[in-house]
């Protein structure tokens, strides 16, 4: 039970740390970076790698950007086994829906109550 | 002078980047924020009827309402430039580039502004997830359907 607090904390990690080597080492911008990080984990996903991992490390795979990748196809991929072809499209944004809502709602918000400061 | 002399010139002078410390900031940032999701999630699976999968929903809107606020205090910025990618990758980074980047464009007007630019930095994340999750689940289908592979 408290071992997945250790794992978190290192898989989390280390995935930041690949990321700070593609900024480091590849000298890749952020945004290179970040859609690099998320095709990653939709193809780990598609060799049905992603989810172990999240077993093994909890939040330290469900928080690194790449979940997102992941969360994308295991989506796609759940609904077209039910639906076949079809299912590919409908289903993309079933389990992320939750990311993405927050971010637009809270975002929404908080352009309601912040004053801009040169945040970007 | 030509092109490939100022790449190189520019390749000398340019300061090498402490690599180093930035991965050793980026790993303890970057496995903190995954941490600290950890006791939130736990404290979702004690006091709500989650298990340990479905934990990770509320888990990622609650850090992204974290970084909401972080981000409006411009604390997130300290973070940003203490910790590199170990800020940016979490999903707190993705939170922090929209509402930063509707802040940043409210003087624009609500509409024009805020809804325009809301996924101004956050945007290429979600097109090249979506687009290959729909590559991925597409071939894998297919896959599927010929007997190659199974689910």
């Amino acid at each position: 039970m408290f071992s997945i607090f250790i794992t978190s904390f290192i898989v989390g990690g280390l995935i930041c740390v690949i990321g700070q080597l593609m900024f480091d080492v590849a000298k890749m911008t952020p945004a290179h970076t970040l859609c690099t990080l998320v095709v990653a984990g939709s193809i780990l996903d598609g060799f049905g790698l992603y989810e172990p991992l999240i077993d093994f490390a909890g939040t330290g795979a469900t928080i690194p950007i790449t979940s997102f990748g992941n969360a994308l196809t295991h989506g796609a991929l759940a609904e077209a086994e039910k639906h076949g072809l079809i299912g590919v499209l409908t289903g993309m944004f079933e389990v992320t829906s939750s990311g993405i809502s927050a971010a637009i709602l809270f975002g929404f918000i908080a352009s309601f109550i912040f004053k801009p400061k040169g945040n970007i | 002078m030509d092109e490939k002399k100022y790449a190189k010139l520019e390749q000398s002078i340019t300061p090498k980047p402490p690599i180093l410390k930035n991965v050793i900031k980026a790993f303890l940032v970057g496995g903190t924020i995954c941490l600290i999701a950890q006791f939130i999630a736990l404290f979702y699976m004690t006091f709500f009827n989650f298990t340990e999968r479905t934990a990770s929903n509320p888990t990622v809107a609650t850090m992204i309402f974290i970084s909401m606020l972080l981000t409006g205090f411009g604390l997130y910025k300290k973070i940003g430039q203490l910790g590199g990618a170990g800020a940016s990758v979490p999903i707190t980074g993705f939170g922090n580039a929209v509402v930063s980047a509707a802040i940043e464009h409210k003087s624009e007007g609500y509409v024009l502004g805020v809804g325009g630019n809301i996924f101004k930095l956050a945007g290429s994340v979600i097109l090249y997830g979506v687009f290959s999750a729909f590559l991925v689940a597409l071939v894998k289908t297919i896959l599927v359907k010929l007997g190659v592979v199974s689910w």
